[in-house]
């Protein structure tokens, strides 16, 4: 039986939902900032991560799903075969045509009665996918359905986007309010045409607007969808213990959490890109994922992601009791940001598949 | 014995069908997943079996195994056969399965001096190789030293 609908400008189900399980990915591979200025005769001061990881040479998006989707479903100990859809969003997939999701599901085990198809949004590709597990599961169409944000950026070298541009993603587990460690209080999103970074079919590389991807792009949508889901549900930042914002650097995030009046204390649990990079589709979910590490129950999170072209996604999420256990299931984002190796110019150029081998 | 991870150079084409690809296919359970099999006896084979090597019977039912398990001995490889090439140094190695099977697969996400007898291993989900610039990319598993769930 359907609970009363509320239509207003927030996204929200008519059944309550949430997160019942989660799980992340990061390569082991870290490249510094200061070794890609090094190599381009740049400032080593004035670089925006310390580091950045790299995908190893048998890594893409689909194998950082793979691991981040098994790590979700420990938590979750839900039997692959009851979910419903696996969507994996993506700017870096590795078959121009042939799903990354189908593999993802295969390799889970949920797989063949499942709805599996890959979603583009730029670096908001994964909480699109999430947005519509919601609405899957909300809906009752599915008990459980599976959100991915993974890539493999990619950077022009001696372009500012390769001190960033990484590798990692994250998987979250969509299902019903009462089996969840996090519910979804509501959501909101906000998209315009804003072309402050695409890349042509064919080309390898994308390009951006330098600084017109700050204020009418980042901040805009970002600061335009976490206010507007704030305003529509009566929350205001002191009602947050967290939030997390999509990092494509570790300046932009803290400005928007300045913007929207949240002291630095609540962004930084979740503000990982000074020691992994942008991950593109995997940022905002990786943060999140790292928030949910620490969270306690009752806690409140504000999640907004943002993706060019532009657009941003903002959910409200209250922390339940089943965070506690859950978590202790799957490897916590600290295990895997600890897991490094440093890689010189020249390695992380063989990994990147850069070199011409014949 | 039929499937296993190891992965051919021969780019079969008979009557302009390309046969890795459906060889690839048959085989994306056991690469996935570490599918084997298992006998009414307790036998547990991988890659999976038709016929029990220990008692002879048939059927064998399919076993999803846990993917940790131990380095057996192992070896480092310098030169690499086509396909393999972006990958050197790298080291394969026979893993005892902690449900019994031994395995042979390449170790991944670890250096090769660091690389031990006895090291506990988990099993990952991969690219084994890519067939060319616009050909199929085959995944399948590769062990690593297991990663732990706390910082």
């Amino acid at each position: 039986m359907l609970t009363e609908i509320v239509l207003g400008d927030d996204m929200k189900p008519n059944q309550h939902t949430g997160i019942v399980g989660y799980g992340v990915y990061i390569p082991r591979y870290r490249i510094s900032g200061c070794e890609i200025a090094r190599v381009w005769g740049q400032d080593a001061g004035s670089v925006p991560v310390q580091e950045k990881s790299v995908p190893g040479p048998d890594e893409d998006a689909i194998t950082i799903g793979i691991e981040a989707a098994q790590n979700a479903l420990k938590r979750a100990q839900v039997p692959p075969e009851k979910i419903a859809a696996v969507w994996a969003g993506s700017e870096s997939k590795p078959y121009a045509v042939k799903p990354s999701s189908s593999i993802i599901a295969e390799a889970i085990g949920a797989t063949p009665h499942v709805e599996a198809a890959d979603w583009e949004f730029a670096c908001k590709a994964g909480t699109e996918a999430m947005q519509a597990c919601f609405a899957l599961v909300g809906s009752g169409m599915g008990l459980y359905a599976l959100a991915l944000g993974i890539d493999t950026a990619q950077g022009r070298p001696a372009d500012p986007l390769e001190y960033t541009a990484a590798a990692g993603g994250a998987a979250f587990l969509i299902g019903k309010g009462e089996e969840s460690l996090a519910v979804l209080e509501a959501s909101h999103s906000y998209a315009s045409d804003t072309p402050d970074f695409f890349r042509r079919e064919s080309n390898r590389y994308p390009v951006h607007g330098s600084r017109f991807t700050g204020e009418p792009a980042y901040f805009h949508h970002v600061v335009q969808a976490a206010s507007e889901l704030m305003e529509d549900i009566g929350r205001t930042p002191e009602d947050y213990q967290y939030v997390v914002f999509h990092q494509p650097n570790t300046k932009f995030p803290l400005t928007a959490a300045k913007i929207l009046k949240f002291p630095p204390e609540k962004v930084k649990p979740g503000l990982i890109a000074p020691y992994i990079g942008n991950t593109y589709s995997g940022c905002s979910v990786l943060g999140l994922a790292a928030t949910l590490d620490i969270a306690s129950p009752g806690d409140r999170i504000l999640c907004v992601s943002y993706g060019s072209g532009a657009g941003s996604d903002a959910f409200s999420f209250i922390v339940t009791d089943l965070i506690e256990e859950r978590r202790m299931r799957a490897p916590h984002v600290s295990v895997y940001i600890e897991r490094r190796k440093a890689v010189d110019y020249a390695v992380y150029l063989k990994y990147t598949k850069a070199l011409v081998m014949r | 014995m039929y499937g296993g991870n190891c992965c051919h150079n021969n780019n079969s084409h008979i009557g302009g069908v390309n046969l890795e690809i459906s060889r690839n296919w048959r085989l994306r359970n056991q690469r996935y997943r570490l599918v084997g099999t298992e006998c009414g006896c307790g036998h547990r084979s991988f890659p999976p079996r038709r016929i029990c090597p220990t008692c002879r019977e048939n059927p064998q039912n399919p076993v999803q195994f846990s993917g940790t398990g131990t380095v057996y001995s192992y070896s480092t490889l310098y030169e690499a056969p086509e396909g393999f090439e972006q990958f050197i140094p790298y080291t394969v190695a026979l893993i005892d399965l902690d449900e019994g099977p031994m395995i042979s697969a390449q170790l991944t996400d670890v250096d090769p001096e660091d690389v031990a007898i006895g090291m506990r291993v988990e099993m990952v989900t991969r690219k084994l190789k890519e067939q060319g610039e616009s050909g199929l990319i085959v995944y399948g598993y590769k062990f690593r030293p297991i990663v732990g769930c706390y910082p």
